[in-house]
């Protein structure tokens, strides 16, 4: 089964070049290793800020383009990884080694497969 | 059965209705050749072979969400006569998986592995049947689409999520020893239930202590069942209660479970409140209660559940081991009266160790703001017995 872990943070988050960054990405870079070392596929990405968000809404044909992100709250989505697990007990284990999730939360959500 | 085939087939509706179908073919085949050697394995292998059938027939409509399932049943070539207990095992970890609310936890335990009838399960838990059935529904439906595995948590594991059942397990017991002291009396009994299922889980994990140990505490207030409330539905407290009521046998079932617990060599959260309980029926009047060693074990239990309720309960053994003015500096600590401020018990706990203390007038103050905090009537009736006797007590 695939699962999305939606990684989401707050600003208690290390930033670029900030205390805690350096070791965050070395904690990152150890964890991707790890997903490699299984031999299943996975793909994930960090996403920029939500300041550099733009949603866009389709209504009656018209598109409706509004600067800023889906919601406004006080955490919001900051990468994601798309990874195969056997079963949701595998998916908790990798999501809970996931290391921004010692700052704000992971999301495990099964992918629909269509 | 049903525990067997949801392990073979993973997925609880089905197992419910392919041994459905294959009870209809007992009924109408054993009648006529005679019942099989092993009956169990001839409804096992038949609801599997029934299971596929309708798999098949949902193939059509939905072929990529079922096929792989085929696949694995085909690949259980067992007989479905070999023993059930890692069958029942699964479901027990997979009721009382942390992915699912508690609500459901209990609710798909008490319907998966109790005998109860779902209407009994909601009365108990004085829910509506459609509210129960949605609740196992939705959990039912988690467990099949975010991929819950019905398996028996590994080694590394299997401390935590052996808590998760146990805290079920408990949750479930409470439910019953609580209701019935309330005004409605219910028929079903969970406290029943709940020490039957403690001991199936005792039975598929007998080295492990923490399950024993929960079976001991379980009998040990059950025992008391009879003589915590007066005629009135007041609850009495542990010191005031006749223990000539107690239930012996009960008593000596919980003392004969936390032997074996503690036989393991291993300490748990559980054991070591089995072990305060037992401190408690080991007393044959209250004043001969060793409270030294129950403040020695809160000490080690506050070692695993660190919590302020804890801490509470260790000050109250220290104002009976030493006095309460000692119990009360503990209660009156700012983090714990900041953290319990809310709790009808804490500020009972407070009151009372005020009125041990002399300090009437505090006391009284402190009745009447953990009555305010409390909904129970029978609580309140308690407390308004100690205000009066506060009251003749200054007059």
């Amino acid at each position: 089964m695939r699962y999305m872990l939606i990684i989401h943070n707050d600003e208690t988050h290390p930033l670029p070049g900030g205390p805690g960054w350096d070791e965050l990405m070395t904690d990152y870079a150890e964890f991707s290793k790890q997903l490699a070392s299984y031999g299943r596929p996975f793909t994930g990405d960090p996403l920029m800020g939500p300041d550099t968000a733009t949603t866009v809404r389709v209504r009656n044909g018209e598109t409706l383009t509004v600067d800023g992100p889906f919601a406004e709250t006080k955490e919001w989505m900051s990468g994601y990884y798309l990874i195969d697990c056997d079963d949701l007990d595998q998916a908790l284990r990798a999501a809970a080694m996931v290391p921004s999730a010692r700052f704000g939360s992971v999301e495990v959500r099964p992918v629909a497969e269509m | 059965m049903l525990a067997r085939l949801i392990g073979i087939l993973g997925d609880f509706d089905l197992a419910e209705d392919a041994l459905q179908d294959a009870l209809l073919s007992a009924a109408s085949a054993w009648p006529l050749r005679g019942v099989p050697d092993n009956p169990a394995g001839w409804l096992v292998t038949t609801a599997r072979r029934k299971a596929i059938d309708r798999l098949r027939s949902a193939v059509a409509s939905d072929r990529r969400h079922r096929d792989w399932r085929e696949l694995s049943i085909a690949w259980d070539t067992g007989d479905g006569s070999e023993p059930i207990a890692d069958d029942r095992l699964r479901l027990i970890f997979t009721c009382s998986h942390p992915a699912l609310t508690l609500e459901a936890q209990v609710a798909l335990t008490l319907r998966s592995l109790g005998g109860l009838s779902t209407e009994e399960v909601a009365k108990a838990f004085l829910i509506s049947e459609t509210a129960l059935a949605q609740r196992i529904v939705r959990a039912k439906r988690k467990i099949r689409q975010a991929g819950i595995a019905y398996r028996i948590p590994p080694p590394g594991e299997l401390p935590e999520r052996l808590a998760a059942v146990l805290a079920v397990l408990y949750l479930i017991f409470n439910a019953g020893y609580l209701s019935a002291s309330g005004a409605e009396l219910v028929k079903v009994d969970l406290c029943d239930e709940a020490l039957r299922l403690v001991g199936v889980v005792v039975d598929l994990l007998p080295g492990e202590p923490e399950p024993l140990s929960l079976g001991a505490m379980m009998y040990f207030q059950d025992s008391r069942r009879e003589a915590r409330v007066d005629a009135g539905g007041i609850p009495i407290t542990l010191e005031e209660q006749d223990r000539s009521r107690w239930d012996a046998a009960k008593v000596a079932t919980g003392l004969a479970l936390l032997a074996r617990a503690q036989e393991t060599g291993r300490v748990g959260p559980y054991l070591l409140k089995a072990s305060i309980s037992a401190v408690h029926v080991g007393a044959p009047r209250s004043d001969l209660t060793d409270w030294t060693t129950i403040v020695d074990l809160y000490d080690r239990l506050l070692e695993w559940e660190p919590t302020a309720v804890v801490r509470l309960n260790r000050a109250v053994a220290v104002a009976m081991a030493d006095s309460p003015a000692a119990g009360l500096e503990l209660v009156d600590d700012p983090g714990l009266a900041a953290e319990l401020a809310a709790y009808h018990l804490y500020q009972a706990t407070r009151a009372d160790l005020l009125r041990r203390s002399g300090r009437l007038d505090e006391a009284a103050v402190a009745y009447r703001l953990a009555r305010g905090k409390t909904n129970n009537i029978a609580e309140q009736r308690f407390i308004d017995r100690r205000l009066e006797a506060l009251a003749a007590a200054a007059s």
